[in-house]
């Protein structure tokens, strides 16, 4: 567990003691986590006891469940309004462009490092984390960076490059203002879009307060001057800047970020230095594939019809260009991905980072972001983060879905990820993963399902068990239709915790056709 | 025009009234129907697991089954969206089934889109009439099976019928199956919302088209002194043409 201690990042004295602040404030957050360990648990990673504390966690089941389900409504009337009936085949030509994109990636690879080269941008490839920190460190040590401004990238929070740059000297600052809450708190994102959908205003109010100094307050234009106004100053003195991509352009070697507030373009322009780590799969062919993509992102995102700030950068800036950084570094990365890229599974990587599976997630409104243990959360972790962090690791993520299809149906790209969360889980069966009982008890089943007679023997022995214990429980003679709860045990055990269990009718539909045959159904 | 019914294994044992409702009602329209009795189960629960050989096997055994009707009809779009989505997969590899999977694919439809696609049918001329107040779950797998709001259009077309919208009505119950047991805590999480926008509504029945569905959404109104009955479509229609006995 990281341990550095919660700091002051004004650096002035902490003054928290005015009226009206909700107790608390000022002091350190006591987190049972930090951000490091949200994402990089102890492997292998189980789910359970994170979901048992988020579902107990009043908070976040209000927050996370109430704006995932807004944004989900709200992007279905958006793209309702918009496109109609098309937008299935607009989303089709979304995903097959980026299929078609991962199809022939070495060749759109090539073609964008040219492009981007000749363009005047230094065009590095890194196989792991490991390599594309010590790319970004040397960097960042060559130019003597003391102070960095980031923007958003879940690529970066991949390969724990914050901590890095910190640990060589060099402060750096999350400029996103989500992110930039997330980091004042210690905390680790928990939504690819919305990094702090757990938290509410009350959160930003008091970690304003504690670390910045600032006057408690809930109201959100004064908390956002209050971060702008401390940001600005940052962007001013910076060396370094760093940001993500949401796509590259192979036919112009251009670079793409979307952000809302601005701070993509301050990061990347006013700094001398600008540093972009990309994971490989973010290339779109041309200018024409990226229309179409621009089309989907944001909609799918947030409900926007387009991102505030579309920013395309094409090598550093030029002489005779009055600003841009003198020099643009793109780390193109790999940490994983080209294992992906086997065909059997080459369809996950067309995701677009948008986030419309996370909101649309029955499963991720109740159990929130940080219970994927990992930086990937939602239906697309569930299926990612297994194959970027191994399968056994991970093998809570693929079963703790109730395969609803509600990801498949939000997907832009159409990626089809409830089959990719059953493919996870045959792989499991074939690695052996899954534990040996719960496997014969499926064979058993399946193969008492081979023979007409066995079934029926099946069902005739569930129902009279069921029966049976109905009448000890004394729910059958009152009529009742239910058991009472908490009598079944062991495998079955989840379902009478939750709900109770209805007794089977006396008479089973088969028995019913049975004797309809021999009396002839008189209605 | 020649109908078998694929009744699904939780309709046989727990919800008996559905499987009788769907061969009055299918009859009353003039289909001549069969219950071919070596069906079993559509080996969804094996699929979903990942025991795909287990599954292979009970996806040949439907397709022999089933293989001389005209249709089949089923009243779970969940077992519906297994042949239709998953079997043709299955079984692409399966010289002798293949064509069969996509054949039973193409046959098979849950009963609600039969009687909208195929049978075209309009309540409201067959003179259904069924008084209540009523709310409705979209079930995940109409989804799968490309279906969206049939049972609403049929609802609004029942005489007496009093349709409530429900909140969140296409999010996951929290069935899913083993997953209900598996991770009981998820599964609940999202019926007890299910739940409350359901006593939200007011009404005191609610149709529901998927055996697991009903099963798990029942059991949490119980739980939770929600006191609202459950029906299938096909029961209602049955009973507002006569065809059961409301108390039945």
């Amino acid at each position: 567990m990281t341990s550095a201690p919660v700091k002051n990042r004004s650096g002035s004295a902490v003054s928290p003691a005015s009226a009206g602040v909700p107790a608390g404030v000022g002091e350190p957050v006591a987190l049972t986590l930090r951000g490091h360990d949200l994402l990089f648990p102890a492997l292998p990673y189980r789910m359970r006891e994170r979901v048992e504390a988020a579902t107990r966690d009043a908070q976040l089941q209000q927050f996370v469940n109430h704006a995932t389900y807004v944004k989900d409504e709200l992007r279905k009337e958006v793209f309702g309004r918009t496109f109609g009936d098309r937008y299935e085949s607009l989303r089709q030509l979304a995903g097959r462009i980026k299929q078609h994109t991962l199809d022939h990636l070495d060749y759109y690879l090539e073609r964008f490092i040219d492009n981007a080269q000749a363009a005047g941008a230094i065009v590095h490839f890194a196989v792991d984390s490991r390599e594309a920190n010590d790319i970004c460190l040397s960097i960042a040590k060559r130019i003597n960076a003391r102070l960095c401004v980031k923007s958003k990238s879940m690529v970066t929070e991949e390969t724990h490059l914050v901590p890095e740059l910190e640990a060589i000297g060099c402060e750096t600052v999350e400029t996103d203002l989500g992110e930039f809450i997330i980091q004042l708190d210690h905390d680790a994102p928990s939504h690819i879009v919305t990094p702090m959908i757990h938290k509410d205003r009350t959160a930003v109010g008091r970690a304003f307060t504690r670390e910045l100094g600032a006057p408690y307050t809930e109201d959100a234009e004064t908390l956002t001057q209050i971060a702008r106004v401390h940001l600005r100053n940052r962007y001013r003195r910076a060396d370094l800047g760093i940001s993500g991509a949401n796509f590259l352009v192979a036919d112009s070697g251009s670079l793409v970020i979307c952000t809302n507030e601005g701070n993509g373009r301050l990061c990347t322009s006013v700094p001398r230095v600008h540093v972009a780590f990309v994971g490989i799969e973010k290339v779109v062919p041309d200018f024409r594939s990226l229309a179409v993509m621009l089309k989907l992102l944001a909609r799918s995102s947030t409900g926007q019809p387009i991102t505030v700030y579309n920013h395309i950068m094409t090598g550093p800036r030029r002489s005779n260009e009055p600003d841009g950084p003198q020099e643009m570094h793109i780390v193109l990365i790999d940490n994983g991905r080209s294992a992906v890229l086997d065909a059997r599974t080459r369809e996950m990587l067309r995701c677009i980072r948008c986030g419309a599976c996370l909101n649309a997630c029955p499963v991720y409104r109740k159990v929130g972001g940080h219970s994927y243990g990992a930086v990937y959360s939602g239906p697309i972790g569930a299926i990612l983060t297994p194959m970027l962090k191994g399968l056994a690791n991970y093998a809570d993520l693929p079963n703790a879905s109730s395969l609803c299809g509600a990801c498949y149906a939000a997907c832009p790209v159409k990626i089809d990820i409830p089959k990719y969360l059953v493919q996870h889980r045959a792989t499991m069966v074939q690695q052996g993963i899954m534990p040996w009982q719960e496997w014969l008890m499926y064979r058993l089943w399946a193969l008492s399902l081979r023979h007409p007679a066995s079934y029926r023997l099946g069902g005739w022995m569930q129902k009279t068990m069921f029966r049976m214990r109905a009448r000890t429980a004394g729910t059958l003679s009152r009529g009742d239709a239910y058991t009472a709860r908490g009598w079944l045990s062991s495998g079955v055990g989840g379902w009478t915790q939750e709900r109770d269990m209805p007794t089977p009718p006396a008479r089973s539909f088969r028995q019913w056709w049975r004797e309809r045959g021999k009396t002839a159904d008189e209605h | 025009m020649k109908v078998a019914l694929f009744v699904t294994c939780l309709t046989d044992t727990f919800y008996p009234r559905t499987g009788i409702a769907v061969v009055r009602v299918l009859e009353h329209l003039g289909c001549e129907v069969d219950f071919p009795e070596a069906q079993t189960c559509c080996g969804q629960p094996m699929y979903n697991n990942g025991l795909h050989d287990e599954a292979r096997q009970l996806a040949r055994r439907m397709v022999d089954v089933f293989e001389p009707y005209d249709y089949i009809v089923t009243p779970s779009g969940s077992c519906a969206a297994m042949v239709r989505d998953y079997y043709a997969q299955l079984l692409a590899d399966d010289h002798a089934y293949e064509a069969g999977a996509h054949a039973l694919a193409n046959r098979m439809y849950e009963f609600v889109e039969f009687l909208v696609k195929v049978l075209k049918v309009d309540l409201a001329k067959l003179g259904v009439s069924w008084s209540g107040k009523a709310t409705y779950h979209y079930s995940c797998h109409l989804r799968g099976i490309g279906m969206t709001d049939e049972a609403v259009q049929l609802m609004r077309q029942v005489k007496g019928l009093d349709y409530v919208p429900l909140v969140k009505m296409d999010q996951c119950c929290g069935f899913g199956g083993t997953f209900a047991m598996k991770h009981s805590t998820i599964s609940g999480e999202m019926v007890r919302d299910k739940v409350a926008c359901i006593a939200a509504t007011g009404a005191k029945t609610v149709i529901s088209n998927d055996a697991g569905c009903t099963m798990n959404i029942s059991g949490a109104c119980r739980r939770q002194n929600v006191d609202v009955t459950f029906k299938s479509l096909a029961e209602v229609i049955a009973e507002g043409l006569g065809l059961l006995d409301k108390e039945m």
